[in-house]
């Protein structure tokens, strides 16, 4: 008797174990006329960005290191042509890719699709009702996702006859400036501050057409890891204040580097002129996110190697980062162009060393040695230039 | 060896003929061309005194724009130092304090611009970048100097009058 039920105990076990396996199993799935492999669970994005390219959707609030995010700027959707191997029949409208998990044998268009890149154009628009599109005044400017979402499907001019929302510069903080007005409203940076820091401090306040970024009663946002919702915003609503409006930053140098640090893994990358730190950050990958540290976890680093270590002396610098050629920090970087030590062609050619009738730091009153624009805690104001 | 063009003619290394070696017809030839030349409508012009006719689209030295109220429009965006072509354009930015809201119209301005003139060719792509209106290539031609220190001009020497202060102007 006993046995007996062990043994359909047994054959019950298998079953489920088996029907497990099959869940488990990597499952089929077609973007772009790409078929690719993906283990059940997959969000059509994270599948996409497997393929990788152009394919992968533009995404403004979705973060893979965030838990919960996505979801809120539709810039991802996607059309899903086929639903599955079992129910075909095309998704009567276009999903976002962040939130819909892929089904086995699903059939999505994503660049291929004139409704997508028409979806795209009409969300961008919607990003930008409100957005000051002062480029030329904003930190962020030159890394934005905006600008980038902007170029790729924005329209030229825009349509708008209404008032932009705007709002009064507020303080959260010694480190942090936040520029209300730029705010897309993706909610990675409360994400962020809520799964990094153990406690959070600022969020959405009002609804609506009103809703924005704000720390109840002007608290100021202090915890160890909190200078990553600088990371996190895809705009310049949040940026760091002691980079602010020191240097455009394709006019800086990115390097990777290392220190050690208690708190993170200290792996940053700075952006460096000359030998002078100028900024630092986490290191991103090819999505603009956090890229994955050499433990395996998010490399998200601490205010400390963020907001204080602006010496050269605190870190180990591993080389220039690698930054895509198409962004404009690779400008005048000219990476990987010329391996051996140049020879001095000039001077085997006229047979003596060339004079040197100006040295340009004589004359120039741009870096100046007395003036050390990392050192400054904030912007540089008319003072710093005296 | 081989020819580097087709167009390289042999030289003739005959001997000179009695013509050729009395010499004044080729005298007489050269002075006639340069007696005719006196009489011809000079190439040049008695500059700076007379100037040519310019295009209307020429592109000489650079002006940085002010608004009506006499504000600075630059914000040191950088796009005209990232646009130029020779690397010619520099500056440092500083944020707007409270009480220098008459002096520049953005809350960034640039502290410190300079263009070195010995670089720049006056291609005009920085007047093209420029999202602010704030840089212009007048239709000054470049003055020439001395000394190269002269060529780096800083933000005041292009700066154009004040509208309302500098009345001579
Ligand atoms: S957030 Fe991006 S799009 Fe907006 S002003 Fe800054 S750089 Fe421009
Ligand atoms: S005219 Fe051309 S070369 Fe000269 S500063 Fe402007 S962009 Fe540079
Ligand atoms: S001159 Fe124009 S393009 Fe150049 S920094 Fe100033 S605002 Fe930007
Ligand atoms: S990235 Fe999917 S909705 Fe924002």
């Amino acid at each position: 008797m006993r046995l007996c039920t062990f043994a359909s105990w047994r054959v019950k076990y298998n079953a489920l174990r088996e029907n497990y396996i099959k869940m488990s199993d990597n499952i089929k799935v077609t973007i772009d006329n790409i078929t690719i492999e993906v283990p059940a669970g997959t969000s059509i994005l994270e599948a996409a960005r497997k393929v990788g390219g152009e394919v992968a959707p533009p995404t403004m609030c979705y973060y893979s290191h965030l838990k919960g995010s996505g979801g809120k700027c539709r810039t991802c959707l996607v059309e899903v042509s086929k639903g599955s191997e079992k129910d075909p029949r095309p998704m009567p409208k276009l999903v976002a890719s962040c939130r819909t998990g892929v089904m086995d044998g699903m059939e999505v268009k994503s660049m291929t699709s004139e409704k997508v890149l028409d979806a795209r154009k009409g969300v961008t628009e919607f990003l930008l009702l409100n957005h000051p599109l002062d480029c030329p005044v904003c930190d962020q400017a030159g890394e934005c996702h905006l600008q980038d979402l902007g170029y790729d499907h924005g329209w030229e001019s825009t349509r708008t006859e209404f008032e932009r929302r705007t709002f009064e510069p507020e303080d959260i903080g010694p480190n942090i400036q936040l520029h209300m007005n730029r705010c897309i409203m993706c909610f990675r940076c409360v994400f962020a501050a809520e799964q990094l820091t153990d406690y959070r401090e600022h969020g959405i306040l009002d609804r609506g057409e009103h809703a924005r970024i704000s720390t109840c009663i002007s608290k100021s946002l202090d915890h160890d890891f909190i200078g990553n919702v600088i990371d996190v915003c895809p705009v310049g609503a949040l940026t760091d204040k002691t980079f602010r409006f020191k240097q455009r930053v394709w006019f800086t140098k990115p390097v990777d580097a290392h220190c050690s640090c208690t708190k993170c893994k200290g792996e940053v990358r700075l952006w460096m002129r000359g030998d002078e730190v100028y900024r630092v950050t986490a290191r991103k990958d090819e999505w603009g996110e956090v890229a994955i540290a050499s433990d395996g976890k998010p490399g998200w680093i601490c205010n400390e190697c963020r907001f204080e270590k602006k010496k050269v002396s605190d870190w180990v610098i591993e080389g220039p980062s690698n930054i895509s050629r198409h962004s404009v920090i690779s400008q005048g970087h000219y990476n990987k162009t010329v391996h051996e030590p140049q020879i001095e062609l000039l001077a085997e050619v006229i047979g003596k060393e060339p004079i040197m009738k100006m040295d340009i730091h004589d004359v120039s009153d741009v870096n100046k040695p007395n003036v050390h624009l990392n050192q400054i805690q904030g912007p540089a104001h008319s003072e710093d230039f005296k | 060896m081989e020819k580097l063009t087709k167009r390289a003619a042999p030289i003739d290394r005959s001997p000179m003929t009695l013509k050729e070696r009395i010499y004044l017809p080729a005298l007489l030839k050269g002075m006639s061309i340069t007696v005719g030349h006196i009489f011809k409508k000079k190439a040049t012009v008695q500059y700076p005194e007379e100037t040519r006719p310019f295009s209307p689209v020429f592109r000489g030295l650079h002006v940085l724009n002010r608004d009506a109220e006499g504000r600075e429009n630059c914000t040191a965006c950088g796009l005209c130092a990232v646009a130029c072509p020779a690397e010619a354009i520099t500056m440092e930015a500083a944020e707007r304090k409270a009480n220098e809201k008459h002096l520049y119209r953005e809350e960034k301005y640039a502290a410190r611009y300079e263009i070195n003139m010995l670089r720049c060719i006056f291609c005009g792509a920085c007047e093209e970048a420029c999202p602010k209106d704030a840089i212009y290539l007048s239709e000054t031609v470049m003055p020439a100097n001395f000394t190269r220190e002269s060529f780096i001009y800083k933000k005041q020497d292009m700066l154009i009058p004040h509208p309302k202060k500098d009345q001579k102007a």
